[in-house]
């Protein structure tokens, strides 16, 4: 099997992920979306580590692990507090920033 | 050149002492008077000593200087605040702190009444130290100074009763009469500066040869159009009849025998330029020529006594500089007649004080009458003052404007026999309005309309004025003695390239001839004024007496030909600093405000459209580098 099917695959997640990101109202599923896109990074990542030989990329998919796994108790911990003190997990309904 | 280390001591001493004065504050009401006389009194006794020293000198040698600081210092621009004291300086630093002192120990007693006297003397003070630094500069520049402080001394003294708003609007006229002037002087450093790369007396008058005429032409030209502003000549002599708005030793100080004069300094120190120039010689003739006769015309007409005293300071001003106007050979004779007009004119001015102080303030004329037996010893030198003026011999006024009338008839060709006739009839003019003055004042019917007498001034007025008309009875014969004046001033004035015409008149038939000419004025104004006179102005009088009291409309034509204009002309750029300047300013706030409300549209809280706009925004970023890389 060519590699460059796991750069193709890597993308398609990677547009799921953003098209998800848009179009869904539901807090808890654009998290997974985010989430889906940040393991689309990771396995281009680890994609180009066995194209190039080394073990760079593999390294960079760690730390985003790392970094996604703080960012998911932060972000939780805020969609939480939100839905307590809202009562919805809708992002359009967060909207106080506006004018 | 010799150096000094005096001078400074001349503009430092009267320059502290009015800043003591007005710091100090009210604490110094009890002794401020008393200070700033001795300090003018002080500078007085340096005058002496530095003019006999002087005097005890080689007359190569005589001219001193003193290096105070480097004040400018740019690339090969240096310029020193230094000081000259020459043969021609120290004529005027004689004269002002002379006059100065006296005029210092009369306000003692004149203003004893004033609240603010320790002001007035601290005003007073600071025209002493103006007026040295203006004689005493050997730069325009340094000149520069003391001609803006002189400005200012008068403008605050004019103003010194500026509770008054037609005293404080007479102030701000003479201030800007005096700025137009000062426009001409400043252009005339700069242009001095373009053309020698220099502006000190001595440096310009080196190079005068390396210039062109016209360049010689244009600074001359700036130079008395500074000189027609001091010195209150035609056309921007408007300002100084309102100046009389000021106490009336300030009336005698600066505006007679000293401030006034320094135009006629100014062209004498450049004697160097004018004498290369002669078109702008003959435009000082010019203006010397109308001036005498505008303000003896003018003269003739006002019934405030302190006016027609200055309408006259006017015409002898005229008189100056009109002598200036001949040459190398005038020079000295302006000199001569400005230092016997200190004399008289001051002296006449304190009588004219003295006058209102026994009458309650009372400037009309026409309000006097009889006053000669009250006050019989301000009548006396108020009349040894008249008699100099009009030039009976063997006064001062005879001997100093016999020169002038002299040298002007023999200027040669028309333009000495047109200048001659001018200078006589200013002298028959002078004799009239000057015998007017006298009779009205001093001579038949007591017309003040209210029983309380006149009464004499007490002695610290009377002793000034006593002294300055012993100065008007005897300078004239004093500083004509075998041309002492004039061998002093040689070394100043040039007269090397002197060149005698062939002589029109002789000096005896000159004098003759003022002198009968002096004779048909005062028969005329006696004529005209003995019996008794209303107390009120005629209405009916020619058309001539109706613009001589207008001022000949000089008034009007300022208002009508620079005034109005110039207030329309500040109106339309006010229009279009709001319009242009304010409307760009403005109009950059408005696009902000406009753009940021449409981009706030962008900012609408919903976390999706952010989302969405990064995502085109990584996308457009890709397609850029894309484009730009294949």
């Amino acid at each position: 099997m060519p590699i460059a099917n796991y750069l193709y695959l890597a993308a398609i997640l990677f547009t799921i992920g953003a098209v998800g990101v848009i179009v869904r109202r539901n807090a808890i599923v654009v998290f997974m979306c985010i989430e889906l896109m940040l393991n689309a990074a990771n396995l281009a990542f680890v994609t180009f580590a066995r194209i190039n030989g080394n073990l760079e990329g593999q390294v960079v998919a760690f730390f985003t692990m790392v970094v996604a796994a703080c960012e998911v108790v932060v972000g939780l911990a805020i969609i939480v507090t939100i839905y307590r003190s809202r009562r919805s997990a809708s992002v359009d309904d967060a909207s106080l920033l506006k004018r | 050149m010799q150096i000094s280390e005096n001078l400074v001591w001349f503009i430092a001493l009267p320059l502290f002492s009015s800043a003591i004065l007005l710091l100090v504050g009210k604490r110094a009401n009890s002794w401020g008077h008393i200070a700033a006389t001795t300090v003018s009194a002080s500078t007085f006794v340096i005058g002496v000593i530095e003019f006999f020293a002087m005097q005890a000198r080689p007359e190569e040698n005589r001219a001193v200087v003193q290096k105070l600081f480097t004040w400018i210092s740019v690339g090969s621009f240096n310029v020193d605040a230094s000081l000259l004291l020459d043969q021609l300086s120290i004529c005027f630093v004689l004269l002002i702190t002379g006059v100065g002192t006296l005029i210092h120990i009369y306000s003692i007693s004149y203003m004893s009444h004033d609240l603010d006297r320790r002001r007035f003397f601290a005003y007073l003070n600071l025209f002493i130290a103006s007026m040295l630094l203006l004689v005493l500069g050997d730069s325009y520049l340094n000149l520069y100074v003391g001609w803006e402080g002189v400005g200012l001394a008068s403008y605050l003294l004019i103003g010194f009763w500026n509770q008054k708003p037609a005293y404080a609007t007479a102030a701000k006229k003479a201030f800007v009469a005096n700025r137009v002037g000062d426009v001409g002087l400043s252009l005339a450093i700069m242009i001095a500066f373009a053309t020698f790369g220099d502006v000190t007396f001595s440096g310009i008058k080196e190079q005068t040869d390396a210039a062109s005429t016209a360049q010689l032409t244009a600074i001359g030209l700036m130079l008395l159009l500074a000189a027609c502003g001091k010195s209150a000549q035609f056309p921007l002599q408007s300002w100084l009849g309102d100046a009389m708005a000021g106490p009336t030793p300030v009336s005698a100080l600066i505006h007679a025998a000293t401030m006034v004069t320094a135009g006629v300094y100014l062209i004498t120190r450049s004697s160097f330029i004018f004498d290369e120039a002669p078109i702008a010689q003959l435009m000082v003739l010019i203006v010397g020529a109308v001036t005498l006769l505008f303000g003896a015309i003018i003269g003739t007409a006002k019934d405030d006594i302190k006016k027609a005293l200055a309408a006259s300071t006017m015409s002898q001003i005229g008189y100056m500089i009109l002598a200036t106007g001949l040459g190398p050979i005038g020079y000295a004779f302006a000199i001569m007649h400005l230092l016997t007009h200190g004399f008289f004119k001051a002296s006449m001015f304190l009588g004219a004080g003295s006058v209102m102080h026994g009458m309650k303030d009372e400037v009309n004329m026409r309000k006097y009458g009889g006053i000669g037996k009250f006050m019989p010893i301000t009548a006396i030198t108020f009349g040894l003052g008249y008699l100099a003026i009009i030039g009976v011999p063997p006064f001062a006024g005879f001997y100093s404007k016999d020169k002038i009338i002299e040298t002007a008839f023999n200027a040669g060709g028309i333009k000495g026999i047109a200048l001659g006739i001018a200078t006589l009839l200013g002298a028959a003019i002078t004799a009239f309005y000057m015998t007017r003055v006298v009779i009205l004042t001093f001579f038949g019917n007591e017309r003040w309309g209210h029983k309380d007498e006149p009464h004499e001034s007490p002695a610290l007025m009377l002793i000034p004025i006593a002294l300055l008309s012993i100065g008007s009875v005897a300078s004239g014969y004093l500083l004509s003695r075998g041309k002492s004046l004039v061998n002093w001033l040689e070394p100043v004035v040039n007269p090397l390239k002197e060149h005698h015409a062939e002589e029109l008149f002789s000096h005896t038939t000159v004098s003759l001839m003022t002198i009968s000419v002096v004779i048909i004025g005062v028969s005329i104004a006696v004529r005209k004024y003995r019996g008794d006179q209303s107390d009120t102005a005629p209405e009916k009088v020619s058309k001539l007496t109706i613009a001589a009291r207008k001022d000949l409309f000089q008034d009007s034509l300022n208002e009508a030909a620079f005034m109005r204009p110039g207030q329309s002309l500040i109106q339309k750029l006010l229009n279009i600093d709001h319009l242009v300047i304010d409307g760009a300013v403005r109009s950059v706030g408005v696009v902000s405000i406009s753009a940021g409300s449409k981009l706030r549209s962008l900012q609408n809280g919903y976390v999706r459209s952010y989302a969405l706009m990064m995502v085109i925004g990584v996308l457009s970023l890709i397609a850029v580098i894309w484009v730009v890389t294949a």
